[in-house]
């Protein structure tokens, strides 16, 4: 058996060292890319988003390495997500791919059934190992956050252009070497040393945008054109809405783990303006970016792939909160275009009026 | 004599505007940028050379639009700034204290919100194309009618004819039936407008809050058809400034006067119009993004990089050339 999951920015990290570290032979598909999507546009319906897509094109790459089984999320709607898993297996089988799938559905409806699916992957595993192995994945999703942050820090505050990127790349890899549970400390630690030598100006003043949005392309640079990247080279400090680890602890360990932002905390802040669950992370974009306006960001930048309707949701709610709480809110629609002109004009369009926003408010004040 | 100069590389136009050190404008270009943005650029240096006195010293170069990097490589541009922020700033200028700037181009139309002085919301068009100059242009050649003609035209209408205005390919099937019925040519030049700046105030003015000094400018703001149209639709004056079709660069003008306080000009002179610049490109083989890379050369040399999503090709290069 060859394991193969999805691409979802450093996801793959996280994922590959659990696995491996249970002994599971694991296929990690080429980095997303403009092959990966074009193979996914090729054969997936029309109107999905584009995650759908990149996920199609993901396992078709990953199965010329070999690969022969999918393990994916699941997921009860509204978000369409759901039903992906099924889909994509659907569609793979009609193009001749011989391709098993096992669906890791929510913990919160079918407990017996996640852990049916989990001793399918893992096999004659024990228990204790098994946990072990989900502990150190878990793990290294906390490094890797840690990482991206510092380098979100670090990025628009760099003396040398591409320093923090650079070293980002060296920090990572030392986690991505790391085979045992017994030698993240340290290689975070090392990690962590990389990013503090990257030369910064710490005085320079620089502007803070949150980015809300739907989980994929807010965590998956190919989906999202590298927005954060572009940001920081424009003088601006990134904070994002999901983080990887976040998410992993609010959705599969139902927050057993403590002293993460919860989205519970985000969800009361929404209420104000949504009460419902709309599905995928509508009511967090929503929350998320009340949040943002009471932490004093200068903006707020909402993602989503054309064609979501949970941040549909949100979209419409945003103009309001904006006027309301007086944070500007620009939202970008991502799907197959690869042009980045479109794209670099708003964002910098957007940053000259936090600019100069800014500088108005600190001339009155 | 000092002065500072703007170009805006469209996608229909190329412009360009020499302001003096006072922010007046001195002289100005508008050319059609016809696929070559590169031999505009040059074309416009040589009219821009020829039309100033000899004494004349170019203190601060500013670029903006589409081919805003392209423009800025050539000339060694002080700053480039994206059209959204030229166009505030110029109409700012112009009109002190405006609160919404109206801006319709060849391909894309967009607007900007402005409130106390900054800029505090604006959208552009996505993938439509309908409520554009182009589109415009186009029925004025079906009909027959210079483009000059149309807005003098629309204005004799007595009556507008209802067009559908969402689509330009509605529009246009629509139009036909209209005009098949009998219906005279004012009446649906002004039918055409009026359809036009419903589908931009529902399509790029999407719940904006559209507050008085309106500044209408753009290509398409030398139409007193579409003048008209907006003032019916909005229920206030429109004020289409005199240099409406060069706003883009004369706010990169301005902007280069902010950017050269403290410093001296990029500015590789007029000169840059003789030498012999090419755009070239090549797919990119390192990884399965197969990027796109376009590189301009000078006289055999690369001057510039772009494309590439990793900077494997853009940050190889020493010169300072690097694209905001």
């Amino acid at each position: 058996m060859k394991v193969v999951y999805p691409h979802m920015g450093l996801m793959w990290i996280c994922i590959k060292a659990m696995l491996e570290y249970l002994n599971v032979d694991v296929i990690v598909p080429p980095p997303s890319s403009k092959k990966t999507l074009l193979l996914g546009v090729k054969h997936a319906p029309e109107f999905a988003c584009m995650p759908l897509k990149l996920n199609l094109g993901n396992f078709m790459e990953a199965a010329e390495l070999g690969a022969d089984t999918i393990v994916m999320a699941g997921g009860c709607g509204p978000c369409r997500f759901g039903y992906y898993a099924h889909v994509e297996h659907a569609i793979l089988r009609d193009l001749g791919y011989q391709y098993e799938l096992v669906v890791l559905e929510p913990p919160q409806k079918h407990i017996g059934d996640l852990l049916d699916k989990i001793k399918q992957i893992t096999g004659q595993q024990s228990w204790r190992r098994v946990i072990n192995g989900i502990r150190f994945g878990y793990h290294k999703a906390e490094a890797v956050d840690k990482l991206e942050r510092m380098a979100n820090y670090c990025r628009p505050r760099e003396t040398t252009a591409g320093a923090t990127d650079r070293a980002l790349q060296h920090a990572l890899q030392e986690i991505i070497n790391v085979a045992a549970p017994e030698g993240l400390p340290a290689a975070l630690q090392r990690a962590v040393e990389i990013m503090d030598a990257i030369p910064v100006d710490i005085h320079r003043p620089v502007l803070r945008i949150g980015l809300v949005g739907e989980i994929y392309t807010l965590l998956e640079p190919f989906a999202n054109q590298d927005i954060e990247r572009k940001l920081g080279s424009m003088g601006v400090e990134v904070d994002r809405s999901i983080y990887l680890s976040e998410w992993v602890n609010e959705h599969l360990f139902l927050g057993l783990a403590k002293n993460t932002r919860s989205s519970k905390l985000v969800k009361q802040k929404a209420i104000k303006y949504l009460r419902h669950f709309v599905g995928g992370h509508g009511l967090e974009t929503v929350g998320s970016t009340v949040f943002y306006a009471e932490q004093g960001y200068d903006g707020v930048i909402q993602l989503l792939p054309f064609t979501c309707m949970p941040e549909i949701v949100a979209q419409s709610i945003l103009p309001r909160v904006s006027a309301e709480l007086g944070i500007p809110a620009m939202t970008l629609i991502v799907d197959e275009q690869s042009g980045e002109a479109g794209l670099v004009t708003r964002l910098e369009a957007f940053v000259d009026l936090l600019a100069r926003r800014k500088q108005t408010e600190e001339a009155l004040a | 004599m000092y002065g500072y100069l703007g170009i805006d590389v469209g996608s229909v136009s190329t412009n360009m505007v020499l302001t003096g050190e006072d922010g007046t404008i001195k002289h100005s270009i508008y050319l059609r940028t016809q696929g070559k943005p590169i031999e505009m650029v040059q074309q416009g240096l040589k009219h821009m050379q020829a039309a100033l006195p000899g004494k004349l010293k170019v203190i601060g170069v500013g670029t903006t639009g589409s081919g805003r990097h392209l423009a800025g490589v050539i000339t060694g541009a002080d700053i480039i700034k994206n059209e959204i922020t030229t166009h505030a700033i110029a109409a700012s200028n112009v009109m002190p204290g405006v609160q919404t700037i109206l801006e319709i181009g060849g391909q894309d139309s967009k607007i900007i919100i402005l409130r106390n002085g900054v800029v505090s919301d604006f959208a552009m068009n996505t993938v439509c194309a309908a409520g554009t100059g182009s589109f415009l242009d186009q029925q004025a050649a079906r009909l027959n009618i210079k483009i000059e003609e149309f807005g003098p035209l629309a204005l004799q209408a007595t009556v507008p004819v209802r067009i559908a205005g969402r689509c330009a390919v509605f529009a246009e099937s629509d139009m036909i039936h209209k005009q098949q019925m009998g219906y005279n040519i004012p009446d649906i030049l002004a039918g055409l407008c009026e359809a036009l700046v419903r589908n931009y105030l529902n399509n790029v003015g999407k719940g904006k809050e559209i507050l008085q000094p309106v500044v209408f400018q753009g290509g398409v703001a030398a139409n007193a058809g579409m003048k008209a149209a907006f003032e019916k639709a909005l229920g206030h004056p429109v004020h289409v400034p005199s240099h409406y079709d060069v706003m883009g660069a004369l706010g990169a003008a301005m902007l280069a006067r902010e950017a050269t306080n403290r410093k001296s000009t990029g500015f590789r002179g007029f000169e840059v119009a003789d030498r012999d610049f090419k755009a070239g490109g090549f797919a990119c083989d390192g990884c399965p993004n197969v990027c796109e890379v376009v590189e301009i050369m000078e006289s055999g040399q690369v001057i510039a990089r772009w494309g590439d999503r990793c900077g494997r090709w853009s940050n190889a290069l020493t010169q300072q050339a690097r694209i905001s």
